[in-house]
């Protein structure tokens, strides 16, 4: 139902610390969600115009790349790939704005979900969503959308290490994690705190569950003396040779 | 946002209808509409005519119409929901309305007018709310910053009034009974919305937008952020609904006939038919108000989507919106 | 009561009103007076949190790109329903990139081929009628036989993509033509070549960062690689332990995005810089001259006897083995005996009384020349000084002041025990970037010294090799098919490629002409262990050096992406002889899977199965799947039963072979020796005795590892194994492993190794030496006049940088421009693009210009521009960015198509918007002095994809927004029917099919 549900103290805050620095761009976690969920929870994630001129399709997970700070050059710029998925918001005005109850924020764990049964396809909770995490299948006529992959998280088919988004499972850079952020003391949590995790537009007031981790700075590394020095009036490259020629080395 | 046709139409029609059923409800029991049945079926069929046939278009949008009914649910958190319930609450009254006008109060002696003045005037209220439900859905959309903002339900108020207005003195002077008051408020509340549009025209002008790549990223701290690749090569759902962009020339022309056709033209002929005085002229004048009003509301309509942009475009290379 | 009317027949995900509302995700709601309403107004999702994956799971091996990933498959009532990595498989830990997750789309294309087909339009329009397969075998049985009775060396026999060369390399010898390689021409041969000549292991597949420990990796030019995978989850191990990575490559994206730091080199450049780093760290003395005297050719005496027949070569004794000059004894000793104090610099004096130098005397004396300074090659390479000054101070300091230790003792390969294992923490790792050049051979070497001289080659921290390697540098074998080796109806007894030692192993005529049709081992490119795939077309169009009567190839799209000079290779597949109207390429089979560009220029189509259907073996004889920790190979089986009339390539190819009577694959009494196709084969066959295309489970109790007799249960015990072996080394055979007494036995045991003797690093390559000395007129084999020049110039045995050769007489303000193409994660060349989903990442693709050099040409984002070469032009849409090299231009790889191919819609965007970088690039160089060398490295063969040079120029705005240049489509062959257009794939596994509307 539409209207927040209220949330139990101590309840989990489930959701996904994606980290900027390592992400590759690799698009694995789009295609293991789009496979998962394709045969999933919401399944289908209808394709249209599939080998044709516009090929489109419903994907929970999306990769961007940026370039930020091109103002100091071509150098001085970092490119980001950036994943976008749901971040299942605690204020999600994706779930009030909907008329018919069809999108529901849970109370057992935060996941933002879409009833398929119940939406009409009016689009308004793509219209509220700053994220652009909803997708519309137009096939089908109603809204989908990430499900935290509900089917596996809590699958008990599953072994319990595999019982992780998709899209983590696959990550090939462990750029993507999983785990209950309401808890201070969660791997998830912990990582926020020491990297600086942050929300997407936090100006907007949704309060983000997802968060993400900004790119490290870079290192600054010890140098060895023996280079850095002024190599100016260095040795002539015959003296060069003979620093060798006393060595004694055994084989 | 991707201006679609069928919501165009449901929110111009519908507001057309909602202000003229407004004006009836609340002018008819002040007994200032001509007391005949068929101007009172004319104009109710109108008004109604108008809100049904918006409200089906509005269906047209929908995914899945044959749940419609589903959208009635929701009034505690949702403006489309509370638009709905609204919507359909509105028809209680004004079906009282209309009986009570109709066939009592213009039949016998106005043994009804007591009932159509409660039920009109209820009527009024509810086609207000109505229309407010519908702005406050484009209204209470944060991540639309054109859209977020108290000019919406005041411009979707005063355009549904103005409509409505247009609309009664058309009605007025078809039936042959122009009168000076019905030009004059038509042109007054022609004032006030082209008034109450620049204001928002100007709201979305002069604010800055919170929201721009660099939040949407939180890469700011490194710099201006520039899209490099999208995560797909070709539209997708978010692009064609939400990506829509309107050329700038473009957009200077449909403004140059919103202005022209929703506010000077049905000035200038409210203008006209006020000072021509009842007869033909004055009613055709009203009619050619109304009709460019509704060509320039559509116009203002399309540009109200068209000029959105959603903050979805941020991570589509669109630096501010 | 409201009914729920649209959610009739839902069982598992049907609407519980009032125990899902509570059990559920209501909100703590009260059974207050708000209870019924809010119940009536939104009826609760029951969601079924643990639907059962599949009913059945089978473990197989990836093939939606060459790293071979171990894939897990889930299917349920017999459809594809998931595929996730195998969390036990060495290769990828359960991860699984965005191709290998897309295999149910590519088993789902519609352009998968049916049956087989034979030509009925003319070549490269596409038009086929199918036939059976017993016709085809026919066809192929009576034209083949023809040319083996005759000269073998007509069949052209090439194979691209194959991860069965040990099978179709031996099928070509067995055969008896000369004429087989697969892509590594084309693709890493650079890599390969200097590699093994020098560490007799390589970059390409034969070696891994010791990703667990390294500090400081130094990437050169690597977009994805083979070990696509493996490399992802290596960075991300070097991410979460604050290691820094460094990113040498002109354009900023994927692994260079995420390196701490991007040096964006010129391309072609980088054995600049390399020699740079060299430069400071010898003027420096931050080399490890330690490691150089255990492990390395550097204290071999190199003979200094100009105009001599032995000059540059080392000094040897009676018994031929190298001597060193030791420092304490002063005498020449033998060098690779344990114990002596060898000198590593100084001129000596031989027994025989000439002059010798120890190499590393050469080579210190050679790039610690001002001409290697970073001041010197600073503007030419694109990196300033200082950025090279830091990069050398920051890896000596890592190596020199931060030593790794790992508390592992271990025993060298003169017995002497060691107490620790003792690295310095600094790996390198380089692909393509490095190999598509014409230089790329000695850059890989020159790499390759600057790990050596830190002493970073399998130590912890450092580079390691992948067991089986490494193999002696370089390794044994040599190729196959000298002259006498081959003719009428014989067989060749050894696999046609291998490594020269010397210009006798040539395969070249008297006259020092090529005897093979790619012209490798000849003059041309001495070193070109894995052929040259990329003149082949050309080659036998011109019947230069001779004709043949069939081509017949497997699994490369030559008529698209991996030919140089497209539209010309397309023309020359189809050009017929004006005076007889035949074909000037007689006969071309091509077997592939899918209906691709190459497809519609064959005369003859085998319909291969997908990876999902079929039996296959990735073979310790070939590309292996080993890590650092131990050898390894794998196999896929059977997924899924081909709907269609296809067949196995391998199971054709061992028909065949039977068919035609080549000896391996026949008994004595002419029957098929292999009736049970591939994998029969795999278990029974035998290339040196106990030693057969797998390595797990041998001999007959399946107890032997590497070398046993065949095991009758193997395929089973792979399959009950997850379709992998993997043997994994003992914690002291770890590293150090070209000079570990243990592994190198362990490695003898199991066949990889003929004798457990260390494998000694060359930084000086005696072998080139040799050729350079035919160069000179020593010798029996020398090479003709006209190619003395090229042999000496190359053939230096300590690397060297010269531009690329495209450069020579190029006009540079013409082509100012490099231009570079990148592999998309998530696209395989040319066959992801009839895969649905990758499809929709990347349907077409653009030119990318750095933002200050697009501003000088006039071009914005989104604009069209014409690209010209030296020998071809395209127009192409144009992007802008920021972190390219500003003298670079760049696409994606392969995105565009022929229209018509892939079973895509012809105004498909890969068509219309779409483009190759190939049309611009040609096969062959400028002409000089009467003959066109093929654009590639001199000394390997390799391809010189990224010599490219262009400009660009805005096209005309009234100018159609498409790519050119276009071809007329091709069609479908028959029975490949028109593709949907909605695709609702999943919808089969949802309780319940009433949710998708008609
Ligand atoms: N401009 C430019 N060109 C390049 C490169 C570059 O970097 N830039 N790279 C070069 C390099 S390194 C390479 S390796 C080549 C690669 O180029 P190709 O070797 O041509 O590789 P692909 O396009 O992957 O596929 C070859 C064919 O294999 C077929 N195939 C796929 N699966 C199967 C199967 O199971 N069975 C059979 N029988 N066939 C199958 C495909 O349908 C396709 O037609 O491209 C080269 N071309
Ligand atoms: N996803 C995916 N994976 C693949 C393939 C695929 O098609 N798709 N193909 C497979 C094949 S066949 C191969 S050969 C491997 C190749 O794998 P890579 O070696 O990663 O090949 P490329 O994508 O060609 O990347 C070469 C890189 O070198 C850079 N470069 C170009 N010129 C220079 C130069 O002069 N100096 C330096 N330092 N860098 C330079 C380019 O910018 C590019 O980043 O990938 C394999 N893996
Ligand atoms: S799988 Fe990981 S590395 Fe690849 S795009 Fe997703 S988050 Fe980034
Ligand atoms: S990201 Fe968008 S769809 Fe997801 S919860 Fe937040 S607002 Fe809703
Ligand atoms: S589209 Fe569906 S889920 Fe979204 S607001 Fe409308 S009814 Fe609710
Ligand atoms: S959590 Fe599941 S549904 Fe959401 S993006 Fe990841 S894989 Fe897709
Ligand atoms: S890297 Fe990807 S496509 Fe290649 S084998 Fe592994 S999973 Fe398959
Ligand atoms: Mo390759």
């Amino acid at each position: 139902m539409t209207s927040l549900p209220n949330r139990e103290p101590g309840a989990p805050r489930l959701g996904l610390v994606i980290d900027l620095d390592t992400c590759v761009g690799c698009h694995a976690c789009a295609v293991a969600c789009k496979q998962w969920n394709d045969g999933g929870h919401m399944a289908p994630l209808t394709d249209t115009d599939a080998y044709g001129a516009g090929p489109d399709g419903v994907w929970f997970n999306r990769i961007h790349s940026f370039e930020a700070g091109s103002e100091q050059g071509g150098c001085g710029s970092r490119t980001t790939n950036f994943p976008r998925s749901c971040l299942h918001c605690e204020q999600p005005a994706c779930v009030t704005v909907c008329p018919t109850g069809a999108s529901y924020k849970r109370a057992e764990d935060g996941i933002v979900l879409v009833n398929e049964d119940l939406c009409i396809g009016c689009k308004l909770c793509s219209w509220a969503c700053p994220y652009g995490a909803r997708e519309f299948d137009q096939d089908v006529g109603v809204m989908k959308k990430c499900t935290l992959c509900i089917d596996r998280i809590h699958n008990e088919t599953l072994a319990e290490s595999e019982r992780v988004p998709a899209c983590v499972m696959v990550c090939p850079t462990s750029a993507r994690h999983f785990g209950d952020l309401a808890d201070p003391s969660s791997a998830v949590s912990k990582l926020v705190a020491e990297r600086g995790g942050y929300d997407l537009m936090p100006e907007l007031g949704y309060e983000p569950t997802n968060k993400y981790l900004p790119p490290r700075p870079r290192p600054t590394l010890a140098l060895d003396e023996r280079v850095t020095r002024d190599s100016a009036n260095d040795d002539l490259p015959l003296h060069g040779l003979l620093k060798w020629a006393d060595r004694i080395l055994a084989r | 946002m991707h201006p679609a046709f069928s919501i165009i139409f449901f929110t111009s029609a519908a507001g057309a209808g909602y202000g003229l059923l407004a004006l009836l409800g609340l002018l008819a029991p002040l007994g200032l509409l001509p007391a005949s049945p068929l101007f009172g079926l004319a104009a109710l069929a109108l008004a109604l005519g108008l809100v049904v046939a918006g409200l089906l278009s509005s269906l047209a949008h929908l995914g899945r119409p044959e749940r419609a009914w589903r959208a009635l649910s929701q009034w505690r958190s949702s403006w489309l929901s509370r638009e709905g319930v609204a919507a359909v609450a509105t028809f209680l009254p004004a079906g009282v309305f209309a009986i009570a006008w109709i066939v009592l109060a213009t039949g016998d002696e106005g043994s009804g007018s007591g009932v159509a003045g409660v039920a009109g005037w209820i009527t009024a209220a509810m086609a207000a709310v109505t229309v407010y439900c519908t702005a406050m859905i484009y209204a209470s959309l944060k991540p639309i910053r054109q859209w977020a903002n108290p000019w919406v339900p005041r411009t979707y108020l005063a355009l549904s009034l103005m409509t409505g207005a247009l609309l009664l003195n058309a009605l007025l002077g078809a039936a042959g009974q122009a009168a000076g008051w019905s030009s004059l408020l038509a042109l007054a509340s022609v004032a006030l919305a082209w008034s109450v549009k620049e204001g928002h025209w100007r709201h979305c002008a002069t604010t800055r937008p919170v929201s721009t790549a660099e939040t949407a990223t939180g890469l700011g701290h490194i710099g201006r952020v520039r899209l490099l690749d999208a995560p797909h090569s070709e539209d997708n759902y978010l692009l064609k609904e939400m990506g829509f962009r309107v050329g700038r020339r473009h957009a200077a022309r449909l403004r140059f006939i919103t202005r022209l056709a929703a506010f000077a033209l049905p000035a200038a002929l409210s203008l006209g038919a006020l000072v021509a005085g009842p007869g033909a002229l004055s009613g055709t004048l009203a009619l050619l108000a109304a009709a460019a009003a509704a060509l320039g509301v559509i116009a203002e309509r399309w540009l109200f989507f068209a000029e959105a942009k959603h903050t979805v475009t941020l991570f589509y290379g669109a630096g501010e919106t | 009561m409201a009914k729920i009317d649209d959610v009739g027949g839902q069982r598992a995900r049907g609407f519980a009103f009032t125990q899902g509302f509570q059990r559920r995700s209501g909100p703590a709601a009260p059974e207050d007076a708000r209870g019924w309403l809010d119940r009536y107004q939104s009826p609760r999702e029951d969601i079924d949190p643990s639907p059962t994956v599949s009913d059945t799971v089978k473990y197989t091996t990836c093939y939606m790109c060459a790293c071979r990933c171990g894939i897990k498959v889930h299917i349920k009532d017999g459809q594809l329903r998931f595929i996730e990595g195998n969390k036990d498989h060495p290769v990828n830990h359960g991860v699984i990139c965005a191709k290998g997750s897309a295999g149910i789309m590519t088993q789902n294309s519609p352009a998968k081929l049916r049956k087989p087909l034979l030509r009925t339009g003319e070549r490269g329009t596409g038009e086929f009628r199918e036939i059976e397969w017993d016709e085809a075998l026919t066809i192929l049985t009576e034209r083949l036989g023809k040319i083996r009775d005759s000269d073998p060396s007509k069949l052209a026999f090439f194979t691209g993509r194959d991860q069965s060369q040990s099978l179709t390399g031996f099928w070509a010898a067995q055969f008896g033509t000369p004429n087989f390689a697969a892509h590594g021409g084309f693709c890493s041969v650079n890599m390969a070549a200097a590699g093994m000549y020098t560490l007799g292991g390589s970059f390409w597949e034969f070696g891994e960062p010791d990703w667990d420990h390294t500090r400081y990796l130094l990437l050169f030019g690597v977009a994805e690689d083979h070990d696509s995978n493996p490399i992802k989850i290596g960075l991300s191990k070097m991410k979460a332990r604050g290691a820094k990575i460094v990113s040498v490559n002109p354009i900023k994206t994927g692994y260079s995005a995420i390196a701490d730091e991007w040096v964006g080199i010129r391309p072609g450049s980088d054995g600049l810089f390399v020699f740079a780093l060299i430069h400071e760290l010898l003027r420096a003395d931050r080399i490890d001259a330690e490691y150089l005297v255990r492990y390395t050719n550097a204290p071999w005496l190199v003979i200094q006897d100009p105009g001599a027949p032995d000059d540059g070569l080392f000094a040897r004794d009676a018994d031929g083995a190298p001597l060193a000059w030791d420092a304490v004894e002063q005498r020449a000793v033998p060098a690779t005996q344990a114990g002596i104090r060898p000198a590593l610099v100084g001129a000596v004096t031989l027994p025989d009384g000439r002059r010798a130098v120890p190499s590393f005397h050469l080579l210190a004396e050679r790039y610690l020349d001002p001409q290697h300074a970073p001041e010197a090659v600073a503007e030419r390479c694109g990196v300033p000084a200082d950025t090279i000054r830091r990069i050398a101070a920051e890896m000596a300091h890592l190596a020199f002041q931060e030593t790794l230790t790992i508390e592992q003792p271990w025993t060298d390969w003169a017995g002497r025990r060691h107490e620790r294992m003792v690295g310095r923490p600094i790996a390198m790792h380089a692909m393509r970037g490095i190999s598509a050049h014409s230089n790329g051979f000695h850059t890989c070497r020159a790499i390759h010294i600057l790990q050596i001289l830190l002493g970073t080659i399998d130590v912890p921290g450092g580079w390691r090799y992948k067991s089986p390697y490494p193999r002696p540098a370089p390794p044994g074998p040599k190729p196959a098919g000298k002259r006498g080796e081959t003719g009428p109806g014989k067989a060749i007894h050894g696999m046609p490629l291998g490594y020269p030692m010397g210009p006798e192993d040539l395969l070249v005529g008297e006259d020092g002409q090529p005897l093979r049709i790619d012209k490798a081992f000849s003059w041309d490119a001495p070193l070109s262990v894995h052929g040259l795939m990329h003149m082949v077309v050309a080659n036998a169009w011109e019947g230069d050096p001779y004709r043949v009567d069939t081509l017949f190839m497997y699994m490369a799209n030559m008529a698209w992406n991996s030919s140089m000079n497209t539209s010309e290779t397309m023309r020359m597949l189809s050009d017929k002889d004006p005076d007889t109207g035949e074909h000037r390429i007689p006969f071309i089979v091509y077997c592939d899977a899918y209906a691709s560009e190459m497809v519609a220029y064959a005369d003859l189509v085998l319909a291969d199965t997908t990876y999902l259907e079929r039996w296959d073996c990735i073979s310790l004889l070939d590309r292996p799947i080993g890590s650092a920790h131990g050898p390894g190979d794998s196999i896929r089986q059977p997924v899924l039963t081909p709907d269609r009339d296809v067949r196995p390539f391998q199971d054709v190819l061992i028909e065949l072979g039977a068919r035609l009577g080549l000896p391996a694959f026949v008994r004595e009494d002419g029957s098929p020796r292999y009736p049970g196709g591939y994998p029969d084969y795999m278990t029974n066959h035998e290339r040196k005795p106990g030693i057969g295309p797998l390595a797990g489970w041998r001999g007959a109790d399946g107890k032997d590892a590497g070398k046993g007799a065949p095991n009758p249960d193997q395929l089973d015990r792979y399959v009950r194994n997850g379709c992998f072996w993997h043997f994994e080394l003992p914690p002291e055979q770890h590293y150090f492993k070209h000079a570990n007494q243990a592994y190198l036995e362990t490695a003898t045991r199991m066949g990889f190794l003929d004798k457990p003797e260390p494998v000694i690093l060359q930084l000086y390559v005696e072998p080139l030496q040799k050729f350079r000395l035919a160069a000179r007129g020593h010798g029996a084999v020398v090479p003709p006049a006209d190619k003395r020049q090229r042999v000496e110039t190359y053939f230096d045995p300590l690397p060297f940088w010269y531009p690329p050769l495209e450069e020579e007489g190029l006009d540079e303000g013409a082509f100012p421009l490099h231009a570079v193409t990148q592999r998309p994660m998530p696209m395989y060349h040319s066959w992801g693009s009839q895969n649905a989903w990758l499809r929709q990442i990347l349907a077409r693709n653009s030119l990318y210009i750095a933002r200050s050099t697009a501003e000088q040409l006039g071009l914005a984002d989104g604009d069209w521009a014409w690209v010209t070469s030296p020998t071809g032009r395209i127009r192409v849409p144009v992007q802008l960015m920021d972190g390219v090299e500003a003298g670079t231009v760049w696409t994606w790889n392969a995105i565009g198509k022929r229209s018509g191919a892939w079973n895509l819609s012809t105004d498909a965007p890969e068509g219309t918007k779409g483009f190759l970088l190939n049309h611009l690039i040609s096969e062959l160089l400028p002409e000089r002095n009467g003959y066109r060398h093929s654009n590639a490295d001199p000394v390997t063969g390799q391809a010189a994809w990224y010599d490219l040079r262009v400009r660009v120029e805005k096209a005309p705005p009234k100018e159609r927004a498409e790519t050119m240049p276009r071809f007329p489509a091709q069609a479908m062959p028959p029975g490949v029917e028109p593709p949907p257009a909605i695709l609702r794939t999943g919808a089969v596994f949802r309780p319940t099919s009433r949710r998708t509307r008609a």
